[in-house]
């Protein structure tokens, strides 16, 4: 099965987490740690201009990524940051027109408790479920909808199962009736054509270390016409961004997701052609050998680098363990800080246990056919072991029906 | 999070990996934990009446590398020993054994469980 003798060990394949920094970025910023030092608003001296320009020629290069106006670009210190500023922003600026938002369980934390927290303070939150697919269903969005909704929240691809939402009909239904769309695009601009004209959207929070840039710096896009789209400032201070984001901008994190972005732009095509055959050769070479393999969510409308698998009968931080010269994550409790499994596996409805046994695999830019197909051996190799070791295998073989065993508590302290 | 070696050597070469005859009237299985939990633990003791001494342990366990260092400890431990010596195993031995941090002190309380569940079982058939 492939050459594994030309891997170079460990490998990454946890993509959704961060990218390698291209680079090609590296070089880009490289000026901006050294001679090019200036304040972006200092300006009445050279050293502010060369900043600005750097910074006003990243904005142009994030803008037309997404089919924006450079001008519609706010930066700020990541994607967390872009959803705070997008949903607080509109819930402030709002607040007479209505109460009510709307957004969707499997959202980044960052969007779930930014919601939580206003509606700790008056406003009225829908949270959408999501169909086994990980879609959500647009009827419901559509019901969903009332005089008092202001912004609806959903966002393009999800950071676990890759799941891409039907943006465009999403922003559709937002604009006919009136509501603002934000989306949270921070894993889906770069890797799919992403365009705020033809998706229909208000907001959109980008990220720069999702996209081979560097971390620490992130974008909002705020629409100015057809709507013009109000946010009420989350920070005081010098004014900056147009009065939406205050403190000096990250000129150097700036430089290098401007070029990111532009990178992306380039070679969006190719690499997302490339890495969904890597993505479906992992898949098929796993298939192909081992027996109760789930991928969890819509296999058709997902990104092309992300497949999120349940080993059933294995539990995912032991094979971890087992493959721990591969970088991956498990949805498993054991390797969050909460010993919660994932709540967006739960969402999609296949049982806790399906979520203690999955692991989402990343693809991207720099994975090689070598590194797919040494994964997947390596795979194939430690679930079964780990379903030699496992009881619930060997019930399973037996024809034991897992679902109508009783068993017994866990215990008491836990 | 990093494993200790002990945990590591378990996880790496789990000692006696198996499954005996839950029906006869020698061995005693305990099966704990819950699927939807993550860990879900089969320990398997086969006991000599005459002596009450644990003559064989297997187990098989579902669950992060922790919790199968536990049960592959466990079934080292109660080998040899008597049904009474057994039941004097603590989780806090295994969590000490394998260094087992605060958020898998819960894997030790499972096998503890399990060694108390085989023995019940075992208690029962031959009542």
């Amino acid at each position: 099965m492939g050459s594994d003798t030309a891997v170079k060990l460990p490998i990454y394949m946890d993509n959704h987490a961060t990218t390698r920094t291209d680079p090609r970025v590296v070089e880009a910023m490289l000026p901006y740690f050294g001679e090019i030092y200036g304040n972006a608003a200092s300006r009445n001296h050279q050293f502010g201009w060369a900043a600005e320009k750097a910074v006003e020629d990243a904005r142009e290069q994030i803008a037309k990524l997404i089919g924006a106006s450079a001008k519609e670009i706010v930066f700020t210190s990541g994607a967390t940051e872009s959803n705070n500023l997008a949903i607080k922003g509109v819930a402030e600026m709002y607040r007479e027109k209505g109460n009510h938002i709307i957004t969707e369980v499997t959202e980044h934390k960052c969007v779930l408790e930014t919601c939580k927290r206003l509606e700790k303070h008056g406003y009225r939150i829908t949270f959408l479920p999501v169909q086994k697919d990980g879609l959500i269903d647009l009827n419901q969005l559509k019901d969903a909808i009332t005089d008092q909704t202001i912004l609806v929240s959903i966002m393009a691809a999800n950071n676990e199962i890759g799941i891409l939402q039907p943006i465009r009909e999403i922003g559709k239904l937002c604009h006919e009736k009136g509501v603002l769309f934000h989306t949270d695009a921070a894993q889906a601009v770069g890797k799919v054509p992403f365009n705020v004209i033809e998706d229909n959207v208000d907001l959109v929070s980008l990220s720069g270390h999702k996209v081979y840039g560097p971390k620490g710096v992130g974008a909002l896009y705020v629409r100015r016409r057809n709507p013009r789209v109000q946010l009420v400032a989350q920070m005081d201070g010098g004014g900056q961004e147009r009065g939406m984001r205050s403190s000096t901008l990250n000129v150097t994190g700036i430089v290098g997701m401007g070029k990111a972005f532009e990178l992306a732009q380039q070679e969006l095509a190719e690499e997302s052609a490339r890495l969904l055959a890597l993505r479906e050769s992992l898949r098929t070479q796993i298939e192909a050998v081992l027996d109760e393999v789930y991928v969890n969510g819509s296999l058709e409308h997902r990104l092309p680098g992300n497949l999120n698998m349940s080993f059933a009968y294995v539990e995912g931080e032991s094979l971890l363990m087992g493959i721990n010269d591969i970088a991956v994550s498990s949805g498993s409790a054991c390797t969050s800080a909460t010993l919660e499994p994932s709540y967006v596996l739960k969402a999609l409805g296949a049982g806790d246990e399906m979520a203690h046994s999955s692991i989402r695999f990343g693809v991207g830019r720099f994975n090689t056919q070598a590194e797919v197909d040494y994964v997947a051996a390596k795979v194939v190799e430690v679930v079964k072991r780990l379903r030699e070791l496992s009881p619930l295998y060997e019930m399973h073989k037996e024809g034991v029906d897992l679902s109508k065993v009783k068993w017994a508590a866990e215990p008491a302290n836990q | 999070m990093a494993y200790s070696d002990k945990v590591l050597d378990h996880y790496t070469n789990p000692r006696n990996v198996g499954t005996m005859d839950k029906n006869a009237n020698e061995v005693g299985t305990g099966l704990v934990g819950a699927p939807e939990c993550g860990d879900v633990m089969k320990l398997q003791i086969r006991i000599n009446a005459e002596t009450k001494v644990i003559e064989d342990a297997k187990f098989k366990t579902f669950g992060c590398g922790s919790a199968i260092a536990s049960s592959s400890l466990a079934t080292e431990w109660v080998k040899g020993k008597t049904v009474d010596e057994a039941l004097a195993i603590k989780n806090t031995d295994i969590v000490k054994e394998l260094s087992l941090p605060p958020v898998k002190i819960h894997c030790s309380v499972l096998a503890e469980d399990a060694i108390r569940a085989a023995i019940s079982d075992w208690k029962k058939k031959n009542s």
